[in-house]
């Protein structure tokens, strides 16, 4: 990492109430460029609230963020989410859901198709094309919303707990294969999670939220083990002090 | 090969335990006015063959059809409203409730005095009967669709237009259609009704007439008629929505 870390995504004193409930008071974060960060914390912490506050999905109630330097006032094209429970048409092929956020924004069909094509070989779903959803494993339905969020081609990936609904198997081969995709893929994860050890596996940079209301604890950059092989990050010493270190801040939250 | 026909072995077992039972309660005789199963399906030939049933059925079926395709477009049309702003849903589903639970043949005097003993009033009653299911079926369809779907659409920048037409309303379509098959069939309780409670024609002038001269036969045939006519209907509603689902029905409900 040399030089200045330009950020892709910035939050600025944001707070987020529910009539006189309290989800965020006064956040601010960084997201830099081209990294990986992750929300971690208890539930009720408010880190899906954020998420979908930086989508556009739901307005803050005060203050702002930033997309490459521009204000978010409601969904964009620089943003695209991977969401929890994979929110695919169930009456849609895998082609026609992978397709669908250019479907929406007016890509005709034979463009549409070509590019979602590419974006379901390099998921690994080659040959499930015309199958349904309800046909598919949990894992596989996830990459099928992985490929739709990658073929709108945005600056910036959320991802809402995305592999809390996958076994733990795949889970496994889901972060091996999202590190490659944040080293292939020149794009911003933000990373919504509440596995420790998933947080640190897959993670530049890792926010620890904490809840109600919702705030920055710390932010933990890992930075001995991330070039390393993908294999041997687990048995590295920084690796474990961090998750060990992270679990012991987060414990007094934990009814 | 006696799975593969089972359903069908078992329905035709099914139908003869009930023309059996009628029959048998025919011949005691329960009433002298209850004719047999073979007088009634006696009856009902002559009836066919002399052309009077399809006569009756051509009046029968006008206010009945009339009154099914009001219901279905205005009925579709308010139940998505109902399921898109909850104040039209508070202001307009009381009607509907009501509408669903009131004595119709006390409303029918009402009717009468309003707009006659023609064809207006008929399609009135169907419309009574056939409304109020489809519109709060439609609603609350339309309601329920999945919430995270909903954001996919918003998030991959679908305008609202987008979000009914290709998220809301094939979300709600297996619930809709279920709505118009119950609707289907409460117009035609609804037709029937009018018939015998505003002016006697079509087959409601069957079962009045044959009932004034005690050709109970034939009574019995018309009423056997107008089920089997309306099952008929049903079958061809659930084949047309199989093909515009293509079969994926059932994936819809599975997941």
């Amino acid at each position: 990492m040399t030089g200045r870390i330009e950020n892709a995504v910035t939050v600025h004193n944001v707070s987020k109430s529910y009539g006189d409930v309290e989800a965020l008071r006064d956040l601010s974060l960084d997201f830099p460029r081209g990294q990986l960060t992750s929300l971690l914390g208890p539930s009720g912490c408010g880190k899906t609230t954020l998420l979908k506050i930086i989508a556009g999905l739901l307005p803050a109630s005060s203050g702002e963020v930033f997309i490459n330097g521009t204000p978010v006032t409601g969904p964009g094209a620089d943003r695209a989410f991977v969401f929890q429970d994979f929110a695919l048409m169930p009456w849609a092929t895998v082609l026609r859901n992978v397709a669908f956020g250019l479907e929406l924004r007016g890509v005709s069909r034979s463009e549409r198709e070509a590019i979602a094509e590419k974006y379901i070989i390099e998921v690994g779903l080659k040959g499930f094309e015309h199958s349904f959803p309800h046909e598919l494993s949990g894992g596989m339905r996830q990459r099928v919303g992985l490929a739709r969020a990658l073929s709108v081609d945005a600056d910036v990936l959320l991802m809402d707990e995305p592999f809390s609904a996958v076994d733990e198997q795949t889970r496994r081969k889901f972060q091996e294969d999202l590190l490659g995709l944040v080293q292939n893929e020149n794009k911003t994860f933000l990373f919504v999670t509440h596995s420790i050890e998933e947080a640190v596996y897959v993670s530049d940079q890792i926010a620890i939220l904490l809840p109600r209301p919702s705030r920055v604890m710390e932010v933990i950059r890992p930075s001995g083990f991330r070039d390393r092989d993908v294999n041997s990050i687990r048995r590295d010493p920084e690796y474990l002090d961090i998750v060990d270190r992270i679990w012991a801040s987060l414990k007094s939250y934990v009814e | 090969m006696f799975a593969r026909n089972r359903a069908l072995i078992l329905k035709v077992f099914s139908a003869m335990i009930v023309f059996g039972a009628w029959e048998v309660a025919g011949r005691i005789p329960v009433s002298f006015a209850f004719p047999t199963f073979l007088e009634s399906s006696a009856a009902f030939w002559t009836l066919l063959v002399d052309g009077t049933m399809l006569k009756a059925y051509i009046e029968t079926l006008k206010p009945l059809v009339i009154g099914v395709l009001i219901s279905a477009f205005i009925g579709i049309g308010l139940g998505l409203w109902i399921g898109l702003s909850r104040a039209f849903d508070w202001l307009i589903s009381p009607i509907f409730v009501v509408m669903q639970t009131a004595p119709l043949a006390a409303l029918i005097p009402l009717l009468v005095m309003a707009y006659g003993i023609g064809l207006t009033s008929k399609v009135f009653v169907v419309c009574i009967m056939a409304m109020p299911v489809i519109v709060l079926n439609t609603g609350g369809a339309v309601r329920n669709t999945s919430a995270s779907l909903i954001e996919m659409g918003e998030s991959f920048l679908g305008d609202r237009k987008d979000i009914i037409l290709k998220i809301i309303l094939p979300s709600a379509f297996p619930i809709i259609f279920a709505g118009l098959r119950l609707g289907v069939s409460a117009g035609f309780i609804g037709a029937i009704l009018s018939e015998l409670k505003i002016t006697p024609t079509g087959v409601g002038d069957i079962i009045t007439y044959s009932r004034s001269i005690a050709d109970y036969p034939s009574m019995y045939a018309a009423i056997a008629s107008i089920i089997i006519l309306a099952v008929m209907f049903l079958n061809v509603l659930e084949r047309i929505e199989n093909y515009l689902s293509q079969g994926r029905r059932k994936a819809l409900v599975a997941d």
